[in-house]
C-alpha cells in the first residue's frame, strides 16, 4: 500500500469528524467529531514519517495526542459546567450570541 | 534700529498692554475707575512716544519687523512697525486724540457702573493697538488684520449700551456693511500678492515705482483694494452705516467714527498712492464716488434734526472730500485735510458730547440759548464748527483749499464744482446747527422727557476732565490754522489765484444763510424747506439707500438664505438621512447572519477555507 491510501483514509476520517461537528446537535458529539479531525491529522503526521524515514511526524504526533487529550478533557469540563447552568448540552439551545 | 521706529513700537505696545491687563485682570477691570486711569496712563504714554517717533519721522523710514509666517524657506510676512513721515504723524494723531477721548470719557461715563466702564476701556485701548498697528503696518497682512481689528472694535463700541436694541442693531449693521468692503479688500490683497509674490509695502512700492510691476488686472486689484476703503470710510453706497453707528456713547464717535477709524480708507489710498498711479482710471472712480458721496451727505446733513448725526453725515461728506483729492491723484492734500478734520471733527463731537451730557437729549429742536449757559462749549463749538467751514485762521481753512485746488489742478471739472457746492452745505448746516443749539431762543423744554424734573440750572458747562480735552483740541485746531494760514506748505501743485476767496466766499454765503434763517428768521425755513420740497423729501428718508438695503436685505438675501435653507434640510441632509436609513435596515437585516450557533460559524470557516483554497488554486495558478 502506497502513501495515497494512507492520505486517503486520512481524508476520509477528517471529512467524517468534519461532517459531526458541523451536524451533530449534542454537544458531546461535537468533541468526537473535533477528536476524529485531529486524529486523520496524526495520520498523515505518521504516514508522512514512515514513508521519508523522517522521525519528527511521530515525535509530533505523540504532541498532538498529548495536546488533544487535554483538549478534550477542557472541553468535557466545559460541557458539563455548561450543562449544570444552562441545563442543556444541545449546541443550537445555546445560542447567547444570536444577532 | 533707530529712534523713530522704537519709539512707535512702544506706542504700539502701550495700548496693548493696557487692553491685555484690563482683558485678563478681571477684578481690576470691574472696578472702573482705576482700570479707566490705568488705561488713560497708558495712552499717555503712548503720545508721547508717538510724539517723539513723529519728531525723528522725517528723518528717514525706519523699519522693525520680526518674521511670521515661514514658508518654504521665505518669510510670507513680517509683523512690526513701519515708521516713515506719513505714517508718524497719523500715528501721533491717533495716539493724541485716543488720550483725550479716553480722558473725556471719565466724565462723559460718570453715571455707568463700574465693571461697565472697566469693559469701555478695555474696548478702547484694544482699538488704540489696532490702529496704531495698522497706520503702522510694514505690510499688507499686518496691515489687514489691524483693519479687521479695528472693525471688531468699532462693532463693540457701537453696541456698548448693548441693552439697547438700535445700538444692537446699529453695531451689527456696521460690523457687516464694513465687512462687505473688507471682502474686497481681502480678494485684492491675495491678487497683488499672486501678481507681485510680496505683502511688504516697501517691496512693492519699489516694484511699481521700477515698473517691474505688471500692469496685466491690475486695475482690478486697485478697484478691489479701494472697495475696502469704500466701507472702511462710508463711501456712496456703503456710507449708510456711519449715521447708525452714532448709537454708540458720544466720545466713541468721536475717536473711532470721526478722528481716526473712518479715515483709514483714506489711509490706506494714500499708502498704495502709487499702486493707484497706475491705474488712473481707477482714481477716476474714486474721485467721482468721492465727490458724489461728499454732496449727498451734505444735502442729508441739511435735514437732520439729530446733533450727532449732522455730524456723522459731516463726516461722511469730509471723507468724500479727502478721497475726492486722492482721486484727483494729489493724496498729500487728502492726507493734510485728514489731520486737520480728525483734530477739528474730534472737537465738534466731544463739544456735542458735552450738549447732549447736560441736556439728556440728541435733539435740536430741544436745545437753543446754550451759548449762556455753557459758554465754554459754545466757544470750543464754534472752534470746530468755522474749521469745518473752512474758514481762515482756522484748522480747515488751508487744507479744505488745497483739496480744491487739488480737484482743479486734477482737471476734474464736474468733482470740483460739486464740491463746491458742498463747501456751500458744509458751512450752511453746521452753522444751522450752531444757532439751534447756541444761540436763539431756549428749546420747548430744556428738560427731556426722561428728566422731567431737571431745572435750567442744571445746564452747565462739563467737569473738567472733559473741558479740558475739548480746550486742547480747539487751541490745536486754532493753532493749525493760523499756522498754516501764513506758512503755506509747498504743494505739487498751484492753485488758481480766485480760488481761495471762491472757496471763502461760498463759506461766508452758507453761513449767511444760515444766520438769516435760524437766527434773524429773515428767511422762513419752512418756506425754504418747501423751495426744496423734493430733495428735502428724499433726503429725509434718506434718498432711500437705507431702505433699499433694507430690501435687498429682505428680499434677496432672505430669499437666498430660505433656498439655501431649503437646500440644506431637504437635499444635503436628505442624502445623508437616506444613506443612514439605508444602513440602519442593512444593518437589520444583516444581523438575522449572526445566529449564534457555535456551528453555523464553523461551517462559514469552512467554507471561507474552501473558497480561499479555490482561489488558490485557480486564481494565481
Amino acid at each position: 500500500m502506497g502513501l495515497q491510501a494512507y492520505l486517503a483514509l486520512a481524508a476520509v476520517v477528517f471529512c467524517i469528524g468534519f461532517f459531526g461537528v458541523i451536524t451533530r446537535r449534542n454537544t458531546i458529539g461535537i468533541l468526537l467529531g473535533i477528536e476524529l479531525m485531529l486524529n486523520s491529522v496524526n495520520i498523515n503526521l505518521v504516514a508522512f514519517a514512515r514513508f521519508s524515514g523522517d522521525v519528527t511526524g511521530m515525535v509530533f504526533s505523540v504532541f498532538t495526542i498529548c495536546i488533544t487529550v487535554s483538549e478534550a478533557a477542557l472541553g468535557l469540563a466545559i460541557v458539563i459546567l455548561l450543562f449544570r447552568v444552562r441545563r442543556t448540552a444541545m449546541a443550537d439551545h445555546l445560542d447567547l450570541l444570536k444577532g | 534700529m533707530t529712534d523713530a521706529g522704537l519709539h512707535a513700537l512702544i506706542s504700539l505696545l502701550l495700548p496693548a498692554f493696557s487692553f491685555l491687563v484690563l482683558a485678563v485682570a478681571a477684578p481690576f477691570r470691574r472696578l472702573g475707575r482705576p482700570a479707566a486711569w490705568f488705561s488713560i496712563l497708558c495712552a499717555a504714554g503712548s503720545l508721547v512716544a508717538a510724539g517723539i517717533a513723529w519728531n525723528h519721522g522725517g528723518d528717514a523710514v525706519s523699519r522693525l519687523t520680526w518674521e511670521w509666517l515661514p514658508a518654504q524657506g521665505q518669510t510670507l510676512a513680517t509683523v512690526g512697525v513701519l515708521a516713515d513721515a506719513e505714517s508718524t504723524v497719523m500715528l501721533t494723531l491717533v495716539a493724541l486724540v485716543a488720550f483725550l477721548v479716553q480722558l473725556y470719557s471719565v466724565g462723559y461715563l460718570s453715571d455707568e457702573p463700574a465693571p461697565s466702564l472697566g469693559r469701555y476701556y478695555a474696548y478702547q485701548s484694544l482699538f488704540a493697538f489696532s490702529m496704531m498697528g495698522l497706520v503702522l503696518a510694514p505690510n499688507f497682512v499686518q496691515l489687514f488684520i489691524c483693519w479687521e481689528l479695528v472693525g471688531l472694535c468699532s462693532y463693540l463700541l457701537i453696541g456698548f449700551w448693548y441693552w439697547k436694541p438700535e445700538a444692537a442693531r446699529a453695531a451689527v449693521k456696521a460690523f457687516w456693511i464694513t465687512k462687505a468692503g473688507d471682502v474686497g479688500l481681502l480678494v485684492g490683497i491675495v491678487l497683488l500678492w499672486r501678481q507681485s509674490g510680496t505683502f511688504d509695502l516697501t517691496e512693492l512700492r519699489m516694484l511699481a515705482e521700477s515698473g517691474a510691476l505688471p500692469l496685466a488686472g491690475l486695475p482690478l486689484i486697485t478697484f478691489c483694494i479701494y472697495l475696502g476703503a469704500v466701507g472702511k470710510s462710508a463711501q456712496f453706497p456703503l456710507h449708510v452705516w456711519l449715521p447708525d453707528a452714532m448709537e454708540g456713547p458720544t466720545p466713541v464717535s468721536a475717536l473711532i467714527h470721526a478722528a481716526t477709524m473712518v479715515t483709514a480708507g483714506v489711509y490706506l489710498l494714500l499708502r498704495t498712492e502709487w499702486l493707484f498711479a497706475l491705474t488712473p482710471d481707477v482714481l477716476l472712480i474714486v474721485a467721482w464716488i468721492g465727490a458724489f458721496t461728499a454732496l449727498l451727505a451734505a444735502v442729508l446733513a441739511c435735514v437732520q434734526d439729530d446733533i450727532k448725526r449732522v455730524l456723522a453725515y459731516s463726516t461722511v461728506s469730509q471723507l468724500g472730500y479727502m478721497m475726492t483729492a486722492i482721486g484727483a491723484g494729489f493724496a498729500a492734500a487728502g492726507f493734510f485735510h485728514l489731520l486737520t478734520h480728525g483734530l477739528f471733527k474730534a472737537l465738534l463731537f466731544l463739544g456735542a458730547g458735552a450738549v447732549i451730557h447736560a441736556v439728556h437729549s440728541n435733539d435740536l429742536p430741544q436745545m437753543g440759548g446754550l451759548a449762556r449757559r455753557m459758554p465754554q462749549t459754545a466757544i470750543v463749538f464754534l472752534v470746530g464748527t468755522l474749521s469745518l467751514a473752512g474758514i481762515p485762521l482756522f484748522g480747515g481753512f488751508l487744507s479744505k483749499e488745497e483739496i480744491l485746488g487739488a480737484v482743479w489742478a486734477g482737471g476734474l471739472t464736474g468733482p470740483f464744482l460739486m464740491l463746491m457746492l458742498v463747501a456751500f452745505l458744509t458751512a450752511f448746516y453746521m452753522f444751522r446747527v450752531v444757532f439751534l443749539a447756541f444761540f436763539g431762543t431756549a428749546g420747548a423744554t430744556h428738560a427731556s422727557p426722561l428728566h422731567p424734573h431737571a431745572h435750567d440750572t442744571h445746564l452747565h458747562d462739563p467737569p473738567m476732565t472733559m473741558a479740558l480735552p475739548l480746550w486742547i483740541l480747539a487751541l490745536l485746531s486754532m493753532a493749525v490754522g493760523v499756522y498754516f494760514t501764513f506758512v503755506h506748505p509747498e504743494t505739487e501743485f498751484t492753485s488758481p489765484a480766485w480760488l481761495m476767496p471762491a472757496a471763502v466766499g461760498v463759506a461766508v454765503a452758507g453761513i449767511l444763510l444760515a444766520w438769516l434763517t435760524y437766527q434773524r428768521r429773515a428767511i422762513d425755513a419752512a418756506s425754504l424747506a418747501a423751495a426744496f420740497g423734493p430733495i428735502r423729501d428724499a433726503a429725509l428718508k434718506r434718498f432711500w439707500i437705507d431702505d433699499l438695503f433694507e430690501g435687498a436685505y429682505g428680499t434677496v438675501l432672505l430669499g437666498f438664505s430660505r433656498l439655501i435653507g431649503w437646500i440644506d434640510r431637504y437635499v444635503v441632509d436628505g442624502v445623508l438621512n437616506v444613506v443612514s436609513a439605508w444602513t440602519l435596515t442593512s444593518g437589520d437585516d444583516l444581523r438575522t447572519m449572526q445566529t449564534g450557533r457555535a456551528q453555523d460559524y464553523v461551517y462559514g470557516v469552512a467554507v471561507g477555507l474552501m473558497i480561499l483554497l479555490l482561489w488558490v488554486r485557480w486564481a494565481l495558478a
